[in-house]
């Protein structure tokens, strides 16, 4: 199983820099956690006591095959099942942009977890401009779907969500923007393909 | 029909009755050792009527405890002959390649203290009297339920059960099993349960409590000896909770405004097949079931709440439960619904327990957890194949 988990983070680079962000043995919550490949590594590298939520019935399936703790929720009824504080770090890796209501589940984040990790495709990476400026939607690796299937609703880029956390008093304590694994400091929101945040706790 | 489609036929048929456990027969246990109930009340001697399905391993670590709900049985799956209509409660869920798949797993499945199918129960001798029970038979608490079954694992030789199962009230038995016994359940699947009643609940089991105890035959629970049966009560009882089990969606796609008849005939005669339904399922029920066991089943139902020694705080109940847990909800199910599911699930997040929790997309209702849905019978076959990889 342990191979399994270490395959999907050579897949997403996201997760080994999550990985990073995390301290071993801490409880942890994976807000919208696909198949669990994440917490299955978290589990398996850092031995956390992690928890996913997740709707879709396919991924609940795959989670309990994994042998992930799954809970089957929809994120935008809220977190109010969680008490405050109740989590040491709570992650959104690559859903925020599929989430309606995009206020509410960030602040949820913050009331349940002492930490958060917010991660997102940023749209306005060069080649999605390239895209635009086609006269198209970007389609990539990062945003696979077509225009008419996205599950993605709420797309923004570094600039945006930035300003988004400026608006909303979120403290960010690190930020890391990343293009093929790569880390991207220079022109981070033309040439950065992923954002990833680190806030601070209130 | 062509003899090749015939042997093919037969072919399909004897698969499919492959994965059923087959002729099954029920065992009885006697226990003479005096059991201490809840309510204070002591049973100085009772019998447990049970049934198996497949084999204990030798390191004894395979076995599953399915425990059944108000109107269940130890008759959990197989049949009695091979032409018995109708199989155990969740046959569908037990066989070779099924959930609880016989071939890893040694199933039990138990008649509750109380029960009317064998184990002691009101319509029981009392040694003491030679008269049945009847009203002083002791109402039963699924705390007492969970120490009569702990007794019978002991005599079965099984320390410790590999899962504990069962929806509804018996979902309610497997968490107070991780409560009772933390060190001898290794998983609990709760499955359309709820850490207690509702008000509403409460209200529907007195509506139904009272369609007994005021029916002029129920004779304050002594019936036997009038060679008397409360059966108008028992059919209203039965009649009440079938509407409950059920849900509005469920009930109007099988039976909508359907008539029984072309016509009406403005009467008060069976005129929609839905009351056809529940007069049929009152009279059957009415006709196999003890009216003394529906009384103290539903108080069982009533009376339990883990949380209340608390103060009403399930997560600092839950603390002692040291299962891992599967936990199951059906959105139709208005009578035990997921909400709460859910507050099983938040109470063992908050303990930090190894806990997965399902929320099954379903339009049957309560009755949802016996029906073969192909994600739910998927999550569960998962699930104990987890705890099979456990097992071995």
């Amino acid at each position: 199983m342990s191979q399994q988990f270490s395959q999907a983070v050579l897949e997403r680079s996201d997760f080994a820099v999550i990985a990073r962000w995390i301290k071993p043995k801490t409880k942890v919550l994976d807000l919208g956690c696909g198949d669990g490949a994440l917490l299955g590594y978290l589990r398996d590298t850092l031995q956390v006591s992690g928890y996913g939520i997740e709707n879709d019935d396919a991924n609940v399936l795959a989670c309990i095959k994994n042998g992930i703790n799954v809970v089957q929720m929809n994120l935008e009824d809220g977190l109010s099942g969680f008490e405050a504080q109740s989590f040491d770090v709570v992650i959104l890796s690559q859903t925020l942009q599929a989430v309606y209501q995009t206020e509410r589940i960030v602040q949820e984040m913050l009331r349940v977890g002492k930490e958060v990790i917010v991660t997102f495709p940023n749209f306005a990476y060069w080649k999605h401009r390239l895209h635009i400026l086609g006269g198209n939607m970007p389609v990539s690796d990062d945003l696979p779907h077509q225009w008419y299937n996205t599950p993605n609703v709420h797309m923004c880029t570094i600039h945006d969500f930035d300003e988004f956390c400026a608006s909303h008093g979120i403290r960010i304590s690190e930020r890391l923007v990343m293009t093929n694994g790569n880390k991207i400091s220079w022109l981070p929101n033309l040439l950065g393909s992923l954002a990833m945040y680190r806030f601070e706790p209130r | 029909m062509p003899a090749a489609w015939l042997t093919l036929a037969c072919i399909i048929a004897t698969m499919s009755e492959a994965s059923s456990v087959g002729v099954v027969t029920p065992q009885t246990a006697h226990f003479s050792e005096p059991l201490a109930l809840k309510s204070g009340a002591v049973l100085p001697a009772y019998d447990l009527v049970y049934e198996t399905y497949g084999t204990l391993n030798a390191a004894r670590s395979n076995a599953i405890l399915v425990c059944h709900a108000l109107s269940g049985t130890h008759h959990v799956a197989g049949k009695y002959s091979e032409d018995d209509k109708y199989p155990g409660w969740w046959d569908n869920i037990v066989g070779r390649g099924r959930p609880l798949d016989t071939d890893k797993f040694f199933i039990i499945g138990v008649n509750n203290l109380g029960g009317c199918h064998g184990s002691t129960g009101p319509a029981s001798i009392d040694p003491a009297t030679n008269q049945p029970w009847g009203s002083r038979f002791p109402v039963v608490t699924v705390e007492d339920w969970v120490a009569a079954q702990a007794r019978l694992a002991d005599k079965l030789g099984i320390q410790t059960f590999a899962a504990v199962m069962g929806g509804s009230l018996g979902g309610m038995q497997a968490l107070q099993w991780t409560l009772s016994f933390p060190d001898r359940v290794r998983h609990a699947l709760v499955i359309a349960a709820a850490p207690n009643l509702t008000a509403q609940n409460i209200a529907f089991n007195e509506v139904a409590r009272q369609a007994i105890i005021t029916d002029p035959e129920f004779h304050g629970g002594d019936f036997y000896a009038q060679n008397a049966i409360p059966r108008r009560g028992l059919r209203l009882a039965r009649m009440l909770g079938h509407i409950t089990y059920l849900s509005d969606d469920a009930m109007g796609e099988k039976f909508g405004r359907k008539l029984k008849h072309d016509t009406v005939k403005y009467s008060f005669d069976v005129e929609f097949e839905m009351e056809s339904y529940l007069r049929y399922q009152g009279d059957k029920f009415a006709g196999e079931f003890d009216a003394n066991t529906y009384l103290r089943m539903t108080r069982a139902l009533d009376y339990y709440d883990p949380a209340a020694p608390y103060g009403g705080d399930l997560s600092a109940a839950l603390k002692t439960a040291k299962a891992q847990f599967l936990v199951v909800s059906f959105t139709s199910d208005w009578r035990f619904s997921p909400a709460r599911s859910r507050e099983i699930v938040k109470a063992l997040l908050e303990n930090e327990r190894t806990v997965s929790y399902a929320e099954l997309t379903a339009a049957h209702g309560h009755d949802a957890f016996l029906m073969p849905d192909p994600q739910y019978h998927a999550i569960v076959n998962a699930y104990m194949q987890r705890v099979a990889r456990e097992t071995v």
